[in-house]
Formats: structure tokens, C-alpha cells, sequence
């Protein structure tokens, strides 16, 4: 177990023009698990394999334990990986791949065996030790890929996607049940994915990346309630964020969206007279059918049972929204709605840079 | 109710489809097959009822007459002897250059690469007669002229190109990842290619190692102008043919022809191997 430092990285592919991974730093503590989120191509798997050694850096640094691992050879870092396409040794037994990491380390056979066994139990491999990755399913050789990469006492354990090539049900029990093995362990985990709902549920923090750079860098919750930028809020949450053009008036007390006024938290005094966006989430909006003071009208134009919600998209003054409404909520397209906004879950973004509006 | 007619001709069509299919392969089996069979039936048969007229299709008169005289008249059976040489050799000398050249070519980009394929192919553009004269001249100076040395430097050569275009596909074949597993967990660039890629290669090698084996086994032109004394069979049978009894002709066949059908037998293994694995 260690902590990892990463600064100034800068990596860019020979070919390539654009950086994939553009000046990055980022500190992990010891025990930590973070998560790097992002789009496709937005270079967390580049950062990943940098922390493995299996790319190598242009410039800045990477220590793990205090120790610079930058040009350091993988076999020299002492981590551990998991990878998106289980990567078994499909010509080898189960118990060889278990054990591939340790016999590599020239552990003693017995204590190797034991070690096999322990996580064979731990990921419900018992019955498989014997059989060839072939013999087994997709999920079964996933969990041996993750067997391999804990048996090994590594200072870092990394992971690149490792449950999207897992159908839907085994990749929401599988993701639990790592959460636990993850958290017995307690090492330092880096793990890589661009499912927004996987980042929540398992980082003790989450790197949101985008085209090489971390946009924000935070706790499941902060990132989800308090995004940094359009980008974060409209990447993270399903649905995601809604924004909504709008001014704030001279005086800096209302919100205008369209004709509708809506009365504008503090915050935006300093923004007085100016145009911003609105950022706020589906399910922080309320939804009725009878105004009340304060209300914006809306007009239904998709309605969406979920089952333990309603979905509306509504449009509000030329721009669509989607909002949530309790299961028992009746509506139909066409009719108008009454929306009301908390202020403290409404977010500000300015206009021309997406960047979220602090009080000055 | 009206009884819906149903159209059976796409059924019929395929069954049609299926039985043509079948004889196709038997019109191609046959066609390998039956000089094969003439070929082992003359070459075990006693040289009287070669002559006899008409020649009978079933083996009536089996003996090893004729293959024993064969194999005891001068030269063949040292032939016989350099061929193996010539062919094992040429096998491990173009797997040691060749292998390494096909995994460089799967797994590295590297500018030039698209023309360096196509320029691997140009070795066998060349008829083996302009390149094997040149050679000889070559081979004379440097005193290799009419040695196994020679001619498997030459079958290298030629065997070469096959060798990395079709390793370079087995280890296209192998997965980046699993390569770079057994670096995470420890190996050295070496260790993990000897513990994880060159297994998982292992069947596909083995199928370029017999294309090489029996190109090298029958090549003749090269092998009969490169040497003199020293001729692998497929060379010493020509050189002798125009003065040799029928039985002889049929008996040399025969001994080029069971070779290397040993050898396909014995890695048709890892042949299907390789294309299970490789076609999914």
C-alpha cells in the first residue's frame, strides 16, 4: 500500500498532435480509491497505463510510496492491474493464472497455494481452480482476472474497465461485491471508467477528465451536486444536468428565463445585469399542477414512466428540460405544468466560459 | 379454412446446395488423391506386373522390391539423408530470423512498414534460377558451394517471406493485453514472451514451420544448381530420371511424396488449432 503523486504529466502519442494526457496532477492517498471518469478518448486510460509503466511519459513525474516510478519498467513498480478484456492466460489452468503474479515474485509453492485458495473462496472460484479460461464464462474469467490481480500484495491495484464487458445484472452485482473486496483490502485502488453510475457508487474521489485534463477532481457527491463545469454536470447523472439560459436582472434579486421570473439566491448579487446559465438536476425540480408563487410554466412534451418515476421533457420558453415527477404524478403531452426551483440546488455557469459562478 | 401452401424450394435448394458441396469435395479429394494412390501402388508393386498390360487399380502384387531397390541404388539414400538436413535446417534457421521479423511486424509501428510487406514478397518474384546462379558464383568464393549449408541458406531465403507474413498474423492473433498482464505481474519483456505470447503462438508457428518443411523438400531447381555431390532427393531423383528404369521414377516418387505427408499428419493438429483459434 502506498500513496501515489502524479505531477505536470504530459503524454502525447507519436502520430498524435493533441495531448492525451495534458499536463495532469493529482494526488492519491494511501488506501484511497479513485476513480478517473470521462468520455472516450479523454485520456483516462492513457493516465491509467502511465501509472503501470506500460506507456511512458514526454514530461512530469509519477512516485508511488514516495518512491519515482516514472520510466520505471512494469515488472519494477509493484502493482497490480485488471484489465477491460479480462486478459487471462487462456493456455494455463485457473490456478496458474491465480497464482502467476506470486510465482513471478518466486513465492514458496505452499504458500502460493494457500494464497490461490484464499482467493479462489473470496471470488466463488473454488469449483474452477482446475479448468482453462475458455472452459468458463465471461463474468467467471473476469473474476479470475481479478483474483490475479489480488493475491499479489501490490502498493497499487489498477483497474481499466473492468465490468463493461459484463452484461447489465452481473455488472451491477459484480460492482458491489468489488466495492467489498476493494475495501477489505484496503490498498490504494486507481480504477477507470466512463460509466458515470460505477464512478459514484465506488470512488472515495473521482477525477472527471476531458480531453486530457481533470475538469474536476472530487467526492461522488460533490461532483454530482456541485459540477465545476457544463461539461461535468452534463457528463455526470442520468439524465443529466439541465441548463437553461437566463439574466440576472439589474438589481441582481430576479432571474429571467424568457418571460418567466424566478427569484435569484444571493450568490448572483455580485452578477448583477448579467446573462449566465442555469444548471439544476431532474430530480430538483418540483413538479405540480397548480402554480404557486414562484412557479415556471411548462409545457409537456414527452412523458416517460420509469417505473419508480415519471420522466417529462418539457419545454420551458423555447428550451427543453427534463424533470422528474413522483410515479403518481398525471400528466399528458401538451399540458401545461407548473415547475419550482430550490435555490440551493440551482447552480450558475457563465455563459461563454461553462465554468460554475463563485461568489465574489 | 384454407390450407396455406407452403413454398419448400429454399429448403430443397439447400438440401441441392449441401450434396453439391459434398461432391465438390470429393471431385477435390480424388483429384489429390488418386496419383498419390498410383504413385504408392507402382512404387509397391514388383516390377513385372508394372509391365504387364492391363495394369490392375488394386494392390494384387505387394512388395518392397522396387522401393528397396531404390533406396539401395547409389546416392539416394545420402540424398534422402541431406534432404532432412536441408529441410529441418532451413526450418530453424527461418524461424529463428523469421519469427522475431513477424513480431515486430504485429506488434510495432514503424515507418516503411506497409513496403517492407510488400518487398518480403519480392524474394519469391524472382525465379529461383536467377537468383540461384548468382548464388552459386557466390557460394564458390566463399566455399559453401555443394554443401547442406547452401542450399538451406537458399531455402531460408525463400521460405523466409511466408514465415513472418504468416507468424506476423499468429501474433496479431494474440492479444496485446495478455502480453502486457504478465508485464504488470512481473515478467521482463523476454519472460513474458517466452511464458505467455510464444505459447499461445506455438500452433501457428507450427503450421508456417510446415509450409517451410515441404517447400524446402521439394524445391529442386535451386538444390540441383547449388550442388553437385551433395543433392537432397527431390534433386538427385531429377538428375537421374532420364536414365532410370519406370519402377525407379515410381519409387522415387513415392519416397518425396510420403515425407511430407508425415509431416502435415503430424501438425494437421496444430493446423485446425490455428484456425479454431484464429477464426471465431
Amino acid at each position: 500500500m502506498a500513496d501515489i503523486s502524479i505531477s505536470n504529466l504530459v503524454k502525447t502519442y507519436p502520430g498524435g498532435t493533441e495531448r492525451a494526457t495534458d499536463d495532469v496532477s493529482l494526488e492519491i492517498a494511501d488506501g484511497d480509491f479513485t476513480v478517473l471518469l470521462g468520455p472516450s478518448g479523454c485520456g483516462k486510460t492513457t493516465l491509467l497505463r502511465m501509472l503501470a509503466g506500460l506507456e511512458l511519459p514526454d514530461s512530469g513525474s509519477i512516485s508511488i510510496g514516495g518512491r519515482d516510478v516514472t520510466y520505471l519498467p512494469p515488472n519494477k513498480r509493484n502493482i497490480s492491474m485488471v484489465f477491460q478484456s479480462y486478459a487471462v492466460f487462456p493456455h494455463r489452468s485457473v490456478r496458474y493464472n491465480i497464482g502467476f503474479g506470486l510465482q513471478m515474485a518466486k513465492m514458496p509453492k505452499s504458500d502460493i497455494e494457500k494464497k490461490v485458495q484464499w482467493a479462489a473462496e473470496l471470488l466463488q472460484l473454488g469449483p474452477y481452480l482446475d479448468r482453462l479460461p475458455a472452459q468458463l464464462s465471461g463474468g467467471q474469467r473476469q473474476r479470475v482476472a481479478v483474483a490475479r490481480a489480488i493475491v499479489v500484495d501490490a502498493d497499487v491495484l489498477l483497474m481499466d474497465e473492468p465490468l463493461s464487458n459484463l452484461d447489465a445484472l452481473l455488472r451491477l452485482n459484480f460492482r458491489s461485491e468489488l466495492k467489498k473486496i476493494v475495501q477489505d483490502l484496503g490498498t490504494t485502488t486507481v480504477y477507470v471508467t466512463h460509466d458515470q453510475s460505477e464512478a459514484l457508487s465506488l470512488g472515495d474521489q473521482v477525477a472527471v477528465m476531458r480531453k486530457g485534463r481533470i475538469a474536476q477532481l472530487g467526492g461522488p457527491l460533490d461532483v454530482y451536486d456541485a459540477p465545476s463545469d457544463r461539461f461535468v454536470g452534463g457528463f455526470i447523472g442520468s439524465p443529466p444536468m439541465n441548463f437553461i439560459d437566463a439574466a440576472v436582472t439589474a438589481d441582481g434579486d430576479t432571474l429571467v428565463v424568457g418571460d418567466q421570473k424566478l427569484m435569484a439566491p444571493s450568490l448572483l448579487r455580485s452578477f448583477k445585469a448579467s446573462d449566465i446559465v442555469l444548471g439544476v438536476r431532474a430530480e430538483n425540480v418540483a413538479v405540480g399542477t397548480q402554480r404557486s408563487s414562484g412557479d415556471i410554466a411548462a409545457t409537456v412534451l414527452v412523458v416517460e414512466p420509469m417505473g419508480s418515476t415519471v420522466l417529462l421533457t418539457v419545454d420551458v420558453e423555447g428550451q427543453t428540460l427534463k424533470v422528474q415527477a413522483p410515479p403518481t404524478f398525471r400528466t399528458a403531452p401538451h399540458q401545461t405544468i407548473w415547475l419550482s426551483f430550490s435555490p440551493n440546488t440551482m447552480r450558475f455557469y457563465d455563459r461563454e466560459t461553462s465554468m460554475a459562478l463563485e461568489a465574489k | 379454412m384454407t390450407e396455406t401452401t407452403v413454398d419448400t424450394a429454399p429448403l430443397k435448394r439447400q438440401k441441392r446446395n449441401r450434396v453439391l458441396l459434398q461432391l465438390s469435395c470429393i471431385a477435390i479429394s480424388l483429384f489429390m488423391l488418386i496419383p498419390i494412390y498410383l504413385i504408392s501402388l507402382a512404387a509397391l508393386s514388383t516390377r513385372e506386373s508394372l509391365n504387364r498390360f492391363p495394369l490392375s487399380l488394386l494392390p494384387t502384387s505387394f512388395s518392397f522390391e522396387t522401393l528397396a531397390a531404390f533406396l539401395g541404388s547409389t546416392g539416394v539414400f545420402g540424398a534422402l539423408g541431406n534432404s532432412l538436413i536441408v529441410g529441418v535446417g532451413t526450418l530453424l534457421l527461418s524461424a529463428v530470423i523469421g519469427v522475431p521479423a513477424g513480431y515486430a511486424l504485429a506488434r510495432f509501428a514503424f515507418p516503411g512498414k506497409e513496403p517492407y510487406q510488400l518487398f518480403l514478397l519480392f524474394t519469391r518474384a524472382l525465379p529461383i534460377v536467377v537468383l540461384s546462379v548468382p548464388l552459386a558464383r557466390l557460394f564458390l568464393t566463399v566455399d559453401i558451394y555443394d554443401t547442406t549449408y547452401g542450399v538451406i541458406l537458399l531455402h531460408t531465403a525463400l521460405a523466409l517471406p511466408t514465415t513472418i507474413l504468416i507468424s506476423a498474423s499468429v501474433f496479431l492473433g494474440v492479444p496485446q493485453d495478455v502480453e502486457e498482464a504478465a508485464r504488470v505481474f512481473g515478467c521482463s519483456p523476454l519472460g513474458a514472451f517466452m511464458r505467455v505470447v510464444m505459447p499461445m503462438a506455438l500452433p501457428g508457428i507450427a503450421a508456417a514451420s510446415i509450409f517451410t518443411f515441404v517447400m524446402s523438400w521439394n524445391e529442386v531447381l535451386g538444390a540441383s544448381i547449388l550442388t553437385l555431390d551433395h543433392r537432397t532427393l527431390p534433386a538427385q531423383v531429377l538428375t537421374s530420371l532420364a536414365d532410370s528404369p519406370l519402377a525407379y521414377r515410381f519409387a522415387g516418387g513415392f519416397a518425396l511424396v510420403i515425407p511430407s505427408i508425415i509431416f502435415i499428419a503430424l501438425m494437421r493438429r496444430y493446423l485446425t488449432n490455428m484456425w479454431g483459434s484464429t477464426i471465431r
